[in-house]
């Protein structure tokens, strides 16, 4: 199983560094699929999944930024309330420990995403598949 | 094991050294006395003459000289050579004050084109070496300097001076570069530059030695660059007052060897004038013993260092000084507490998360100095978790407060926003206002 890798930036906090990062993934025609930022003050951690992640990371190595890529996984969430406590509930149980974690929700699908990310990713898939809980595969991150 | 190039004067039993030194010292104070109205007057001043100078301890009997003199007498007031016998100037940039002129007699050049002639020497370097001077030429001294000791020892230099750092990296690769002369901070862009160029200066180029100095800097940094590109980096002194460039390390890299027959050095205790044992922290104290057109008596350059008067290993007899703790000029007081850039860089510069450029910026909230360390975050460094990011900035700070005994904020930024210099390096951002 290929793992949805995910594209984090080290960015500071001033005006004009997350339009930059914007650009430079737009000038290259990759397509953000999904995306958050932590800040903690003078700086913050932007984290995106893109349709293409390998090119996405390649450009904005080229143009100097500092990038990291990580292991995710993308989990369908049922877009009614419980959809959430099912999941990170799950996880807990099995003592699966989630770092961050950040939804979107699909024009076509009719669920919401969830975006994990967790320190055992193995465990985490084999618990939640034990739950029925359907797990984006990278093509299909990709054909959203 | 590399060779001497003047076995005699380097290996010379101390005992002839400091015979040696005891007739220069007393020619030099005579001659100064006879051709400087300058130093005729200090030496009434302080009721000393030359024939009170008889043996070389009697050189704490002598004035001492300092910078604000050579501003005073601007620009040519404590020459001792009359114009006809100058045949160079070089004038120090002036960035702290006033700028100050030295001038060289036809000896003075040939002098200090000797001193780096043993220098290079002593790391290895010969006529089948190929020598970058990557030093400013021009007013600074650090080019000319380097290129006379170079093309004495026969080595083929290359002139490219500082910036167009492709064009540096091209010209090592083409012509087979052995040795490079420039600022450490300069050649931590180089380094760079080259990486980006897809250039292994390991791999692809002959580079063995780095002759770096100008700028303070720290074990830690020689580290990180020998590592990197599998050079010897070697540390060289000297200030325009005193010539310019004129010691470095030999090949054993204890210590800075500093040329007896040339130059009479104390370390003192700056409080008392006092000289300090080998081996403890003083102010670095300058007689020359064989300038003619700009001699100078006891001149305080301001340099802290720690002083060995063994014979080294490598079979030199002349004293050593270890590596410059820093200029007092350059020494910032941050609550009451002294801190040195050179500090701070030992500290980052151990530190793996941490990039090879760093800054220093001091402010004044309220009654309170605040000092801000801006670093830059390596690749290998980076996690995506907030949290760890925010334990190394901690860690930065917790290993700098171990070392400076301040608290200092530590700000992570990304690589390259940092400026880069081709020269000395700026450091240091001071925006109190006193």
């Amino acid at each position: 199983m290929t793992e949805i890798k995910q594209i984090s930036l080290f960015v500071e906090n001033r005006p004009g560094r997350t339009a930059k990062v914007a650009k430079t993934l737009s000038d290259a025609g990759v397509n953000i699929r999904a995306l958050t930022i932590a800040e903690a003050g003078d700086f913050g951690v932007i984290r995106m999944v893109l349709d293409e992640p390998e090119k996405g990371y390649k450009v904005l190595k080229e143009n100097a930024f500092t990038v990291s890529m990580t292991d995710v996984l993308a989990v369908e969430m049922k877009d009614t309330p419980g959809g959430l406590y099912e999941i990170v509930n799950t996880l807990g149980l099995n003592s699966v420990n989630v770092d961050y974690a950040y939804a979107f929700v699909t024009a076509k699908a009719q669920r919401a995403m969830l975006i994990l990310r967790v320190d055992d990713i193995a465990k985490a898939r084999k618990v939640l598949g034990e739950k029925n809980v359907k797990i984006a595969t990278k093509e299909e991150i990709q054909a959203i | 094991m590399s060779g001497y190039w003047d076995p005699h004067i380097e290996r010379m039993p101390l005992e002839g050294l400091h015979a040696l030194q005891e007739d220069r010292l007393k020619s030099v104070v005579r001659y100064v006395y006879d051709h400087s109205a300058f130093y005729r007057q200090r030496f009434k001043e302080a009721g000393v003459e030359p024939g009170d100078i008889r043996t070389l301890a009697d050189v704490s009997k002598l004035p001492f000289t300092r910078k604000v003199d050579l501003r005073d007498n601007y620009p040519t007031g404590m020459f001792s050579a009359p114009k006809s016998q100058v045949v160079r100037y070089h004038v120090s940039s002036g960035t702290t004050g006033k700028p100050t002129v030295v001038g060289y007699t036809k000896g003075d050049i040939e002098t200090w084109s000797e001193s780096l002639a043993r220098a290079l020497t002593s790391i290895g370097l010969d006529s089948d070496d190929v020598v970058q001077v990557g030093y400013g030429y021009g007013l600074f001294t650090g080019g000319l300097g380097l290129h006379y000791g170079a093309e004495r020892i026969g080595a083929a230099v290359l002139p490219v001076g500082t910036g167009n750092t492709e064009r540096q990296i091209e010209l090592m690769q083409d012509l087979g570069t052995t040795a490079i002369a420039c600022t450490p901070s300069y050649f931590l862009h180089i380094m760079e530059v080259a990486e980006k160029m897809g250039i292994s200066i390991k791999k692809d180029t002959q580079l063995k030695a780095g002759i770096f100095g100008a700028e303070p800097w720290s074990l830690e940094t020689r580290k990180r660059i020998e590592d990197a590109t599998g050079i010897n980096a070697y540390d060289i002194y000297g200030t325009s007052e005193i010539s310019g460039p004129l010691f470095t390390e030999c090949h054993v890299k204890k210590g800075i060897h500093v040329w007896a027959d040339m130059f009479l050095i104390e370390v003192l205790d700056p409080k008392t004038d006092e000289p300090v044992a080998d081996g403890e922290t003083g102010e670095l104290v300058f007689t020359t013993l064989h300038k003619f057109a700009l001699p100078l008596i006891r001149y305080r350059i301001g340099d802290l260092t720690i002083m060995n008067s063994e014979p080294c290993e490598c079979g030199r007899t002349h004293p050593r000084i270890m590596r410059i703790l820093g200029r007092t000029d350059d020494m910032l007081i941050i609550r009451g507490i002294n801190v040195f850039p050179s500090q701070v860089e030992s500290v980052l510069m151990d530190i793996p998360e941490v990039g090879d450029h760093w800054e220093i910026l001091v402010d004044r909230k309220g009654p309170l100095d605040m000092m801000t360390v801006k670093v830059e975050l390596t690749p290998a460094g980076f996690s995506d978790k907030i949290g760890d990011l925010m334990k190394l900035r901690k860690k930065i700070s917790k290993e700098l407060k171990g070392v400076l005994n301040i608290a200092a904020e530590v700000d992570l930024v990304e690589p390259g926003t940092i400026p880069r210099s081709m020269g000395k390096a700026k450091r240091v951002t001071d925006n109190r206002k006193v």
